[in-house]
């Protein structure tokens, strides 16, 4: 299969952004400078509003250390107006292209894909082909999960149905979250509306290792373990929260929301989720894969199922093999032993080719056959242009030597220039083609590279081995 | 043994016929390029975005039901096709708002309809609409590269004349191409594209081929008219240019037979390219740069 995934790169920024935001607070609330609205607005900037604006001064030399922000005094003197520099845009969202390309590559070679081709295309896309993948679903949604695992406080104080039906409003540092259930046959049944703090007490970030176990039930879950500054932060908050509840999240589906029984001081923990054995592999794989910084989006999806993959190779493959028989005979035929000549260059051009394609490791497409195709053609169409010059050059009455020397050396010219402007051509279209045209350019080129090997040197060895070995009287054309 | 012997045609002169020909024939294709423009032409998914999914049953199966299915599950604009095994069917969406998942959502519905007759998917494929439309504009600004550099090399190696000559004959054959697959209401895929390629490079292969052969002879013969120069360089290459163009119909005619459904538009958009390249050569390329060098002589001449 081959995927064409778009990184949200600037989901990535808002998330920058957001915590340059609770990075504000903190060393606003250091300097005691009290805050009177602190908003984020759109992806990259901040509104801050103090509370007396004689500390707007204050505010700003307090956040003197954060660089990457740009601060303008706003309309009002209580207002500053933070925007995250351009620079440090581009850096943020180059940084997710990188990241995401790491992390998906993690994942597949965790799920255990044979030669899978993982490459950026252009400044936010991601190329991903997988060949032979059994259940496309199921590589899609390992592959497109953000997988960002966090374990956030249960806030009781609100009603979350009132929340949900919108009778009850939400303060900015809660959130409402659905907390998935889960039927005895490992099917979602139904969500229920859950709120927790926004601020989650750790992330998957502080994950070491994630592995798959039994569970109660007959099905699986998850156990994950964290690392010493996370099972501490863990310890600290579950030791301060017993009978509370912890939400586990995923992808800002609540998993969970187990009943805090004691302080867990050994940083571990597990996902429970009714998982089939299959679903709980291959979330412990993305959750020891590491998140994605943004959320990916997949643009272009082609599967080809093996059957149909086998069935339309099989008769491109039989239609390419009667072609060649064809013109193997025709030349043999039209040019006689000359012609047979011509069909070893071929045959030798063929294989060179296929040589340098598997070397290469390319991944055939239509196109790239296409390609392959053109270029076999334009090496039939080179012993064409030679063998037809050389007969004109006898039919001229030159001796059987000199006219293969001046058909030669005429046919040269002309099989240069035809040459060169097509690799011009497939030089274009590598440059600024995508994907499959680019498929076409390379083994366009690679055959028209081959054959002006083949074509002005192979062939004509032979030629010299058979004037030179005897005193040609008539050439077999 | 030979197909055809020394051959004496006259293309410059029966060019105005030739004109007429190209005339309607580029003009079949420009308009064919304004309406794929414009989106209303028959654009593949590759192109236009959107989903398509091929299935094959376990035995035949009925269109309609397939289509009652589809219907059933609120799926609607599908196309569905049969191929003629009557167990695989082609469903095609274009253009759908949702592009992620919509496969999986015809794969549901389909097996939530028909219950009696179980099916594998084959292939899937779904394009969002912005790669789709980037896909178009990267296709069209690197042919329109290639051609430039045509221009320049063509220029470089023979005059100017015989660049520009060179880029509109291998355009007219494109556009002709082109043209005729829009007429013919077939889908441009990426694969026809890949065709129109081909088919440019082999049109300027015969075409350089044919140039050459003026260039040599402009040299050795200059006591002679430049229209009976370029007619007898063309017959000279004459069965060169048949050899090659029966053995690449060879190829081709075999791929359209014998090369399934995938590859049957392929191949007929390259035999209409051979065909007509090898005509352009004969009939455009050469008598343009006649048409060009005795206008401007002609032009030089009265300035004086």
């Amino acid at each position: 299969m081959h995927l064409v995934l778009e990184v949200q790169a600037e989901k990535a920024v808002e998330n920058a952004t957001e915590r340059l935001r609770e990075e504000v607070k903190r060393l606003l609330d250091k300097d005691k400078i009290e805050v009177a609205q602190l908003t984020r607005e759109g992806a990259t900037g901040i509104v801050l509003k103090v509370a007396k604006a004689a500390d707007r001064d204050n505010a700003q030399r307090a956040l003197g250390d954060l660089v990457v922000l740009d601060k303008v005094p706003g309309t009002t003197p209580d207002e500053l107006r933070l925007t995250l520099q351009a620079r440090e845009i581009k850096r943020i969202e180059d940084l997710a292209q990188r990241q995401s390309l790491e992390t998906i590559r993690n994942r597949v070679d965790q799920f255990g894909v044979t030669e899978p081709h993982i490459v950026p295309e252009g400044d936010r896309r991601i190329v991903v082909q997988l060949p032979g993948i059994k259940d496309p679903q199921r590589a899609i949604n390992l592959i497109g999960k953000t997988a960002l695992l966090e374990l956030k406080a249960v806030d009781d104080s609100l009603n979350p149905g009132d929340v949900a039906q919108g009778k009850a409003s939400l303060p900015a540092d809660l959130q409402l979250l659905n907390l998935r259930e889960v039927d005895d046959n490992r099917q979602v049944t139904g969500k229920r509306p859950i709120v927790v703090r926004r601020q989650p007490v750790i992330t998957g970030a502080n994950l070491t290792s994630a592995e798959v176990r039994p569970d109660d039930q007959g099905g699986w879950l998850v156990a994950f373990s964290l690392d010493s500054e996370g099972a501490r932060v863990f310890g600290d908050f579950t030791g301060a929260n017993v009978g509370k509840q912890l939400a586990i999240v995923l992808d800002d589906t609540v998993f969970s929301a187990p009943v805090i029984r004691s302080k867990i001081g050994e940083g571990r923990g597990q996902i429970e989720g009714n998982f089939t054995a299959d679903t709980a592999r291959d979330l412990a794989i993305v959750l020891r894969a590491g998140a994605l910084p943004a959320p990916v989006q997949i643009i272009s999806n082609l599967t080809v199922g093996p059957s149909l993959g086998q069935d339309s190779v099989q008769k491109g493959v039989r239609a390419a093999i009667l072609a060649a028989i064809l013109v193997v005979a025709l030349m043999a035929f039209y040019y006689k032993l000359s012609g047979v000549i011509a069909d070893f260059a071929l045959i030798l051009n063929s294989i060179m080719l296929v040589g340098i394609l598997v070397a290469l490791r390319a991944t055939l497409t239509l196109p790239g056959i296409a390609g392959i195709a053109l270029g076999i053609g334009m090496a039939v169409d080179s012993n064409v242009l030679i063998l037809e010059r050389i007969r004109e050059e006898l039919r001229l009455g030159k001796t059987v030597r000199s006219a293969i020397d001046a058909g030669y050396d005429k046919a040269f010219v002309t099989i240069v220039d035809s040459h060169v402007t097509t690799l011009i051509t497939a030089a274009a279209l590598f440059l600024f083609g995508t994907g499959p045209i680019k498929g076409f350019a390379v083994t366009l080129s690679l055959g028209v590279a081959i054959n002006l090997f083949s074509a002005l040197v192979g062939t004509r060895v032979v030629y010299d081995w058979m004037t030179a070995r005897r005193d040609l009287k008539a050439l077999s054309i | 043994m030979e197909i055809l012997g020394k051959t004496k045609v006259d293309f410059i002169g029966k060019r105005y016929v030739a004109y007429a020909i190209s005339t309607v024939l580029v003009l079949v294709g420009i308009v064919a390029l304004i309406q794929i423009s414009r989106g209303s032409a028959n654009m593949g998914i590759d192109f236009a975005g959107g989903t398509s999914i091929q299935v094959k049953f376990d035995r035949p199966v009925d269109l309609g039901a397939v289509r009652q299915a589809l219907s059933q599950s609120g799926i609607k604009d599908s196309e569905p096709q049969q191929f003629a095994d009557g167990r695989s069917v082609m469903i095609r969406l274009k253009r759908t708002t949702s592009e992620a998942g919509m496969a999986r959502q015809v794969e549901d519905a389909l097996r939530g309809g028909i219950r009696d007759n179980s099916f594998i998917v084959e292939a899937s494929t779904e394009v969002g609409p912005a790669i789709g439309k980037e896909l178009q504009n990267k296709a069209l600004l690197a042919v329109a590269i290639s051609l430039a550099g045509i221009v320049v090399y063509i220029a470089w190696r023979f005059e100017f004349r015989f660049g520009v000559a060179a880029t509109v004959a291998t355009f007219h054959d494109v556009l002709a191409v082109l043209g005729i697959i829009f007429v013919l209401n077939k889908e441009i895929t990426l694969l026809i594209v890949t065709a129109l390629l081909t088919i440019a490079g082999y049109s300027l292969t015969d075409t350089v081929v044919v140039y050459d052969r003026i260039r040599e002879n402009l040299r050795a013969r200059r006591k002679e008219g430049l229209g009976d120069t370029m007619n007898a360089s063309i017959n000279q290459v004459l069965s060169r240019t048949a050899m090659t163009s029966i053995t690449t119909l060879l190829g081709a005619a075999a791929l359209f037979f014998l090369g399934g459904e995938v590859l049957h538009d392929f191949a007929f958009a390259l035999v209409l390219g051979i065909v007509i390249g090898t005509y352009s050569s004969w009939f455009v390329a050469s008598p343009l740069i006649y048409e060009w060098r005795i206008r401007s002589e002609a032009a030089r001449r009265s300035r004086r």
